[in-house]
């Protein structure tokens, strides 16, 4: 009886996940793999911080139409997202390509990890040199 | 020492103060607005149907030969509900041509539409199922273009336009586009 409650509820999930997406016919697997791999790359422009896989805004809806007919009419995943690229800018592709504009984007996390690793390492390179002073200073003490 | 003190307590004022003019200096702007992509090339080729009259076709010969307003729009979009009315002025107002982009919408409640608010466009273009839409990198209407006389693409305003918008930007950039405007308003 468990089990079937588990399996009920996990059919009702599915459904719930799936309630967005609409179903495409491809020609092989190699395509509906490479859909579900662009549409989870590119960014809603309307609703900011999903993948239009993710949205249920019209746009995204539209996005994913445009995204299954190329991948029927033979596009590679490079042409489709120059495509979304062209029209949307930078914004759309959750992986940014590495240019000038986006550099901050890229290095400040490195920029701020170095900042605060060579500030971690002074500060415990120096309070090595004061326990050591510490600890001479308790063995002389010892010795007395 | 002395001295490292007051560095080491100047490092959180000069934090928080940096902040404050990082965030002063971001109030005014709309995060979600994107820039164009389309900024400085031509309007992306069209062969779409008139909204008045589904026989009809417009292509990009079609546009004014003139600047001219591109106005994305739809019966749906609430905020364009808002702007109808500024654009019907700024059209008796001003002889800048407005182009209408009515983007996926139903054509029987567009042209309703326009019968009981007024028609500011000189014409229509139906963009059913919003081709133009994407190719001009639309992504929440209202969105106006604004297009040279050769058919590029200079400018593009997200969002409701109004008496501010319009003094503040539509109008010094359409003047910029158009130096007929400016002596017109001179004359006037």
């Amino acid at each position: 009886m468990k089990k079937l409650i588990v399996i009920v509820c996990a059919l009702m999930m599915a459904q719930l996940a799936q309630a967005v997406i609409e179903t495409y016919e491809f020609d092989n697997e190699a395509q509906e793999q490479l859909y579900y791999e662009i549409i989870n790359e590119l960014r809603c422009p309307k609703c900011q911080n999903q993948t239009i896989a993710d949205s249920d805004a019209p746009l995204s809806r539209d996005l994913r139409f445009i995204v299954q007919q190329k991948i029927k009419a033979g596009e590679t995943k490079r042409q489709i997202l120059a495509y979304m690229q062209e029209r949307y800018g930078d914004f759309v592709l959750y992986d940014p390509p590495l240019q000038p504009a986006n550099y901050i984007l890229w290095f400040s996390p490195l920029v701020i990890f170095l900042v605060i690793l060579a500030i971690v390492v002074a500060r415990v390179g120096r309070r090595k040199v004061t326990l050591e002073g510490e600890s001479n200073r308790a063995n002389q003490e010892k010795g007395e | 020492m002395a001295n490292k003190k007051v560095i080491i307590t100047s490092i959180p004022i000069v934090i928080f103060t940096a902040l404050v003019v990082v965030f002063w200096f971001s109030l005014g702007n709309d995060p979600t607005e994107l820039p164009s992509q389309r900024i400085g090339k031509e309007v992306p080729e069209f062969r779409l149907s008139n909204l008045h009259n589904a026989e009809e076709f417009f292509t990009n010969q079609d546009l004014p030969k003139k600047p001219f307003l591109l106005n994305v729009w739809a019966t749906w979009c609430v905020s364009c509900h808002v702007e109808h009315p500024y654009l019907v002025k700024f059209a008796n107002q001003y002889p800048i041509p407005i182009i209408g982009l009515n983007y996926k919408d139903e054509r029987v409640d567009a042209l309703k539409y326009l019968q009981k608010g007024g028609d500011p466009y000189l014409f229509s273009i139906a963009d059913e199922d919003g081709t133009m839409g994407i190719d001009l990198g639309v992504y929440g209407a209202p969105e106006t273009f604004l297009v040279d006389g050769n058919g590029v693409i200079h400018h593009r305003y997200v969002g409701v336009i109004d008496n501010r918008v319009w003094n503040t930007i539509i109008l010094p950039k359409m003047k910029e586009l158009d130096p007929n405007l400016e002596q017109l308003e001179a004359a006037e």
